[in-house]
């Protein structure tokens, strides 16, 4: 096990990503923009990255929500795969909508997300930011917007991305 | 953690980590219904057949709901305009449907033991919709869904199962169920509606004769109906006179004067083993149970549709 990112390394990154984010979404669009937390491990990431944005003094607070994938998953019939809480509150009609999930893989989480996302309406926009980009293993054409960091792996190798929330610390490993 | 059994046949044989899996991913299928878009598509690949023997509205329609919503290809076969009618037996029935590709089998059947009995004779997933007067594990997990809804928990909540038990397939299952979760049961009926195995197949529940002593006990009172149907000797003089002693009406409620939750599996004979203003009253959480009823059959499908045993929580 080696450890990849520290927890101030992660805090930064956090910060450096809401203040991207907020840098492409002006004042005036973050009452048009939900932020979708994919779950289970995406929603604290999202977490995180709202509260950085709610600090930053803007009127109006960031909208948000999380979304789980499990019942639009490619594989759901390969085995038994148990559902976690879906919360979204907002109409995503001509909405603009951030994605954001702790690390992208193969593109097919992101993929079952954005098919789970249309039964809550048609947004205008949709982006993707992630903690961790393990590129060159992506298996369907998807790439981020926002990165916190990318990492070179081979398949048999696991990223975990620890919170202090869950885990008791805030930590990437590679496994 | 995996589910002990690949077919539902009864509460009985389920554990309790099968059954609070159930009722957990139930409560995420609840969330699904109430969004404008209801529709799933994680069962594309599953073909079902709804085969009732039996009448039913709530228990076929919401069988039925459950499955189109979970995108699983259905059929339904009722035994009027049937072969049945011809003379062809259950179990070929059964083996010439599943020859057309058919992966599960929901299967209503007056004679106690058939979901068994075809559990043992084919390879398809068997998913037990009531038979006879054995089992009725769906209703009896929308029952449990219901009163956790309400009291947030299960263990330790009193309720009183009231009516006709002898000819009843809901009351084992929800006996089975609540005694497990560590509910406390009380059974309440004239002794004639009243099986006599019943203290030596549940020795955990309470017996009583009288309503008012029941109710008084009680938070939650599950009536069930008086199964005309089923009984060929009397077991009481009249309907008048059972409505009289057991039927759940406005003046003995309001003589216990306690907040009592009211349940009924359905169909309602009105007037009968329950009045219609209890029926309809803010209390009655009936039609609550229905609308659970669908969530709960889609966590069921769900769940043992695949015969995956490994669970991966991501």
């Amino acid at each position: 096990m080696k450890t990849i990112l520290k927890a101030n390394q992660i805090n930064l990154m956090i910060k450096r990503l809401a203040f991207q984010l907020m840098e492409n979404y002006k004042t005036e669009d973050i009452e048009n923009t939900v932020f979708i937390g994919l779950q289970p491990r995406g929603g604290i990431f999202a977490e995180r990255i709202i509260k950085e944005i709610n600090g930053m003094q803007y009127p109006k607070s960031a909208l948000y929500g999380k979304l789980d994938i499990t019942f639009y998953r490619d594989d759901i019939r390969q085995a038994l795969h148990l559902p976690n809480q879906t919360s979204i509150a907002h109409n995503l009609d001509d909405k603009r909508v951030v994605f954001i999930d702790d690390v992208l893989f193969t593109g097919r989480s992101i993929r079952a997300g954005l098919d789970a996302m249309l039964d809550f309406g048609r947004p205008k926009k949709v982006e993707l930011c992630i903690l961790i980009d393990r590129r060159f293993r992506r298996e369907y054409p998807i790439q981020p917007d926002y990165v916190g960091k990318e990492i070179d792996t081979i398949n048999s190798q696991k990223v975990k991305v620890l919170w202090k929330e869950t885990d008791n610390k805030d930590e990437v490993v590679l496994i | 953690m995996q589910l002990t059994q690949k077919n539902l046949l009864g509460i009985k044989d389920l554990s309790i980590n099968d059954i609070q899996t159930i009722l957990q991913t139930s409560t995420h299928f609840k969330e699904i219904l109430q969004r404008v878009s209801k529709q799933l598509p994680s069962l594309r690949d599953l073909t079902v057949v709804n085969l009732f023997y039996e009448n039913s509205t709530r228990t076929r329609i919401s069988f039925e709901l459950a499955e189109k919503r979970l995108g699983a290809s259905i059929i339904n076969f009722t035994t009027s305009g049937s072969s049945s009618a011809k003379g062809e037996t259950l179990l070929d029935t059964v083996k010439n449907i599943l020859r057309m590709k058919v992966d599960m089998v929901v299967v209503r059947h007056s004679a106690s033991g058939v979901p068994h009995f075809l559990a043992k004779q084919t390879n398809a997933i068997i998913i037990n919709a009531g038979d006879g007067t054995n089992e009725h594990p769906t209703q009896a997990l929308q029952d449990a869904y219901s009163i956790q809804e309400k009291f947030g928990k299960i263990e330790g909540v009193k309720v009183a199962i009231i009516g006709d038990i002898l000819h009843s397939r809901v009351a084992p299952s929800n006996i089975y169920l609540l005694t497990k979760m560590g509910a406390e049961v009380m059974i309440c009926a004239p002794p004639t509606l009243l099986p006599k195995y019943l203290k030596e197949a549940f020795p955990l529940i309470h017996i009583e004769y009288d309503l008012e002593k029941t109710l008084r006990w009680c938070d939650v009172a599950n009536v069930l109906r008086i199964q005309l149907e089923r009984q060929n000797q009397p077991l009481f003089s009249s309907l008048r006179e059972y409505n009289l002693s057991y039927g759940i009406k406005k003046n003995i409620l309001h003589r216990i004067d306690k907040e009592i939750v009211i349940m009924h599996p359905g169909p309602i004979n009105r007037g009968v083993e329950i009045d219609s203003d209890i029926a309809d009253s803010e209390q009655s959480i009936i039609l609550d149970q229905v609308e659970n009823g669908v969530a709960i059959r889609m966590g069921v499908i769900y769940l043992f549709s695949g015969s995956p045993i490994a669970v991966n929580t991501k």
